[in-house]
């Protein structure tokens, strides 16, 4: 934890308010997000529950497996979620922008232009919390190699068409989430951590109810309050039945919760159907008719509770879209957001041309090369954040690695030789104290082009550097790039443009080092799994 | 950091029966014979990398400059891999200090030029471009710069050293310029690390963010590891504790006695706790400062401040360190100063500079003050160590890291002298270790609590308190 986010907790304790760590937003906000608020069954891993969703905070809209345990229940809950979420992605492909390019001809080796698409947006999925993030990667994995009645050879259990469809799609969008600074998939906790500070443990951040209070007064604390005693309150507070009064945001839910409510709704919906099926098999048709109004009834009591267990952290989430959106988008926020529609407009692509869903698992080359690009994306984060935010680049200064400061003169040399380039001296007066020693490199920060410069000398409150480059071709510098006496200068010790990954073998070529090229290993049929 | 299970030697724990063993030279040369003739003169379908275990001191610097001419003497073109621009520039120094008649390529990053020292010899080349140094008997750089390198020529032998500290996707990429390859390097040390999340890989062979050696082992089970036996930087007092804290299944032992070195102040204390500190490290090797227990800021004013007096009267007493290879005053550059942060490193450096102690390379010999992981693979007569863990509410996996506390135990000839906040026993009691547990990724040993643990105990009884 930096000295500043320490230091904006201890102000966040006084105040019993959260405080701001940022002053612009980091994090592209859509027009249009889709928000979902998952649950999970208890007792087996990546079990669905049940999800809310939808693009607007007026019509939540749910879907839920009655019998968490019932196989064909759990696929019909995917299809239908498939249908609401797998439109609302592929929407975002009908407008493209065309960009000309050019690609190496793989056979003649010269250059050819080409024309590619980019879609104009893309989509955006919230969840509550990272725990949320979780659940749809292994909804993803569960389902993405699901066979279809359209397969050759469909199995005992073919699942409706969308479900491998949504698997391959949460798949993508799961993966692209652990890119630094990606938006399309995000969690309300994380987006919220990065902006604002509350007095609470990161643990208890983790729960989006609890974060808010530090934001909002909890919906039905009386009286209203705010900070570490509402926190307590939506985290602890239970009704006469011993259920809590703001439920978790899932995907766990709470066990009383549970024990209480969810299984004997359960039961009961299970022995609706019971009744039905005995009723049908006796070809009783009054009995079937009252058999399935109970169904029925049973079933609506399931998504009352459901809903009940789901809206509080619907809310949460809007009220947290809310409050990022009170903060103006950061410069690099395009930026940023062109990669996601890069990496949108692809995998649509891939779909689209039929390739087969993503493999159980990278080989060494992929997972080498996702990793090289999340250092990369981690890199360009931590530079456009910091010049894209005082508050974080006063991060960076109070580490050393920056400083900022007015100029008090400017000293014109050139440099030697028989075509000399300027060279002038600045000095900047500072109260930071950067870890400046004589010759280091140091770059000057919202400079247009990028400008290079090296300390000459650095003593407290005064740094002098030369400036190296960004001054045009001829003897004297272009004007206005050489900052005037007076103004405000910002110079960062680290390199304001991320450096370029190492090139890596294509897979065919992993080395011995790594086991060679990867197998191809028919994946196992995943309609052969034991299924009720 | 990775140990291999090797059950015909259990854990030590203290001082092997001398009797037993033969003398510490001769295990050594014993073990370095074998690594040479697997790497100059494999048998035929012998696995393709030779893998050298090397706990700190123990003359791994020494085998590559043997390997390499050996091999080059075999009519070998070399490449060699290291992981730090420092490194390498180390090794080009050594190898032309010690080979006059090999040529010696350095290929080097276009914005960063060698150290003075690696070009001062005749028989280097340095350039940035590999065209340009195909000729070369051995040709020396990074594992980041060799990632970028094409050509059409392959090197048959390859020597990667610190190749614990190298990740396992940056093997990837240069596998492709060798056939075999020797890999050396220390496996107490820190790992690698990424600041990004790679828990999608935890438990693959090919983890990208893992040590190349795990890497490399894990797909060639045929390899089996070689090992130096004895620590020559490591005096009797520290190498029982580092071998049986730190590499509890393959221990070591030091390559002198106990009377072999001895540091001895010209100056009587001055009846301060800095003093009292200095005398018990001279005595005994080691020393514990500890400051009253306190929940600071990482940079701990005073705790900083009693690291930087105890340098500073460290040079004002005058010690001489006398060992096998003579007698010499411990001057600055004999000093080094570790710590966790780089900031600590920044406000050690600034306070000594206060009290005009020499920390400016550019300005002549100078104590060194730096983190554990560029202290990496360095070595001094004495080190003074601000704990990771002082001042701390917390005990976090980055502060309880094996190898960060193995790097700054295991960097002198001497004495090292801790400096730490008193409470971090309890400190550890109250953070057990919570790292979710992976399939199929080793579990390691020791665990960097037991490891904590073992050197605080240790410590314990050279305390003085400030």
């Amino acid at each position: 934890m930096s000295l500043l986010s320490t230091l904006a907790r201890l102000e966040a304790v006084r105040a019993q308010r959260a405080q701001p760590l940022a002053t612009v937003r980091h994090r592209h906000l859509s027009d249009r997000p889709m928000v979902l608020v998952p649950l999970a069954a208890a007792g087996e891993a990546g079990a669905p529950l049940a999800v809310l969703l939808g693009t607007d905070r007026r019509e939540p809209r749910l879907h839920f497996v009655p019998q968490p345990l019932n196989r064909t229940q759990r696929s019909e809950f995917l299809a239908a979620v498939a249908r609401e979420v797998v439109p609302y992605l592929e929407s975002f492909g009908d407008e493209v922008e065309l960009l000309e390019g050019s690609e190496k001809d793989p056979v003649s080796g010269e250059k050819v232009p080409v024309v590619r698409e980019l879609c104009a947006d893309a989509p955006q999925l919230i969840v509550p919390n990272a725990g949320g993030v979780a659940h749809l990667a292994l909804l993803g994995r569960s389902t993405r190699f699901r066979r279809t009645v359209e397969d050759p050879d469909p199995g005992e259990y073919p699942s409706p068409t969308e479900v491998p469809l949504l698997g391959r799609w949460l798949t993508h969008l799961t993966d692209r989430a652990q890119v630094p600074g990606s938006s399309m998939l995000l969690a309300m906790t994380g987006l919220l951590a990065r902006h604002w500070a509350t007095g609470q443990s990161n643990l208890e951040d983790q729960h989006l109810a609890a974060r808010l209070a530090w934001h909002l007064p909890p919906a039905g604390l009386e009286p209203p309050a705010l900070g570490a005693e509402a926190a307590e309150w939506v985290e602890s507070a239970r009704d006469g039945e011993g259920l809590l009064l703001h439920p978790p945001a899932g995907p766990a839910t709470d066990p009383k919760f549970d024990e209480r409510v969810l299984a004997p709704a359960i039961l009961r919906h299970d022995a609706a159907v019971a009744v039905r099926e005995r009723a049908g098999a006796a070809r009783d048709d009054a009995e079937v008719r009252r058999a399935a109004a109970l169904v029925e009834r049973a079933h609506a009591e399931l998504a009352r509770v459901l809903l009940s267990a789901t809206l509080p952290a619907w809310h949460d989430v809007w009220n947290g879209v809310d409050l990022l959106r009170a903060l103006p988008p950061a410069g690099h926020l395009p930026d940023r957001w062109e990669g996601d529609r890069w990496s949108f407009t692809m995998h649509r692509e891939r779909v689209a041309a039929g390739e087969p869903p993503q493999p159980r698992r990278d080989d060494a080359v992929t997972a080498a090369r996702k990793l090289a690009q999340r250092e990369r994306e981690q890199a360009k984060l931590e530079i456009q954040e910091a010049l894209d935010d005082p508050l974080a680049m006063a991060e960076r200064r109070l580490a050393g690695e920056a400083f900022a400061g007015e100029v008090v003169d400017v000293v014109p040399e050139w440099s030697e030789g028989r075509s000399p380039k300027p060279r002038p001296l600045l000095v900047v007066r500072t109260g930071d104290r950067p870890h400046a020693d004589p010759g280091r490199e140091v770059h000057r920060a919202h400079a247009e082009p990028a400008q290079r410069a090296e300390i000459v000398s650095s003593a407290p409150g005064e740094v002098v550097v030369r400036l190296l480059s960004g001054m045009g071709r001829r003897r004297d510098p272009e004007p206005g790039s050489v900052p005037e006496p007076g103004s405000t200068v910002v110079f960062t010790l680290f390199e304001l443009a991320p450096r370029q990954s190492a090139p890596l073998p294509e897979p065919a070529d992993t080395p011995w080092t790594h086991g060679g090229p990867p197998v191809a290993v028919e994946d196992a049929p995943a309609g052969a799994d034991e299924w009720e | 950091m990775t140990q291999h299970m090797d059950s015909s030697s259990g854990p030590v724990t203290g001082r092997q029966d001398a009797a037993a063993e033969p003398a510490p030279g001769e295990a050594a040369d014993r073990a370095v014979a074998g690594i040479l003739d697997a790497v100059v003169r494999p048998a035929p379908g012998a696995p393709r990398g030779v893998v050298v275990d090397s706990p700190p001191g123990a003359g791994k610097s020494t085998l590559v400059v043997r390997a390499a001419r050996e091999l080059v003497g075999a009519g070998e073109r070399l490449m060699i891999v290291a992981q730090t621009n420092s490194q390498v520039d180390d090794l080009v120094d050594r190898l032309a200090t010690k080979a006059s008649g090999m040529s010696i390529g350095r290929l080097h990053a276009s914005d960063s030029k060698p150290a003075p020292e690696a070009l001062r010899h005749a028989n280097v080349t340095a350039k940035d471009k590999v065209a340009d140094l195909l000729e070369q008997d051995v040709v020396i750089s990074t594992a980041a710069k060799w990632q970028w390198v094409r050509t059409e020529q392959p090197w048959r032998q390859a020597i990667v050293d610190e190749a614990y500290q190298m990740r396992s996707d940056a093997l990837l990429a240069v596998a492709r310029l060798f056939e075999r390859a020797l890999f050396v390097g220390d496996p107490g040390q820190l790992d690698p690390f990424t600041v990004v999340g790679t828990d999608q890989w935890a438990g693959l062979s090919y983890d990208p963010s893992s040590s190349a050696v795990v890497t490399l082992l894990a797909h060639n089970p045929a390899i089996r590891p070689h090992r130096l036996p004895v620590s020559w930087r490591l005096p009797a007092s520290a190498a029982p504790l580092v071998s049986a804290a730190f590499y509890p299944y393959t221990p070591f032992r030091a390559g002198t006695g106990p009377d072999d070195r001895t540091l001895r102040p010209g100056l009587r204390g001055d009846g301060s706790a800095v003093d009292a500190a200095i005398d018990e490290a001279a005595a005994t090797g080691w020393a514990l400062l500890e400051l009253p227990a306190r929940h600071t800021v990482r940079t701990d004013a005073q705790a900083v401040a009693a690291v930087a007096a105890t340098v500073r009267r460290l040079l004002d007493r005058e010690l001489t360190a006398h060992s096998e290879q003579g007698s010499a005053p411990l001057t600055p550059g004999r000093v080094a100063v570790g710590t966790a942060h780089r900031d600590q490193a920044a406000a050690v450096r600034a306070e000594l500079a206060r009290l005009g102690v020499p920390v400016d390379p550019a300005a002549g010999e100078c104590v060194t003050v730096d983190t554990a992981n560029r202290l990496q693979g360095r070595e001094y007569d004495v080190t003074v160590v601000l704990h990771p863990l002082s001042g701390r509410p917390d005990a976090t996996a980055f502060h309880l890291e094996t190898g960060r506390l193995c790097v700054l135990a295991s960097r002198h000839r001497h004495a090292c002298i801790v400096v730490a906040r008193a409470g971090i026993p309890e400190l550890l009691d109250d953070h057990p270790a919570t790292e979710p547990v992976q399939l199929g990724v080793a579990v390691k040993f020791p665990d960097g609590w037991e490891a904590n643990h073992a050197v605080l105990s240790h410590l314990a009884e050279h305390r003085v308190r400030l």
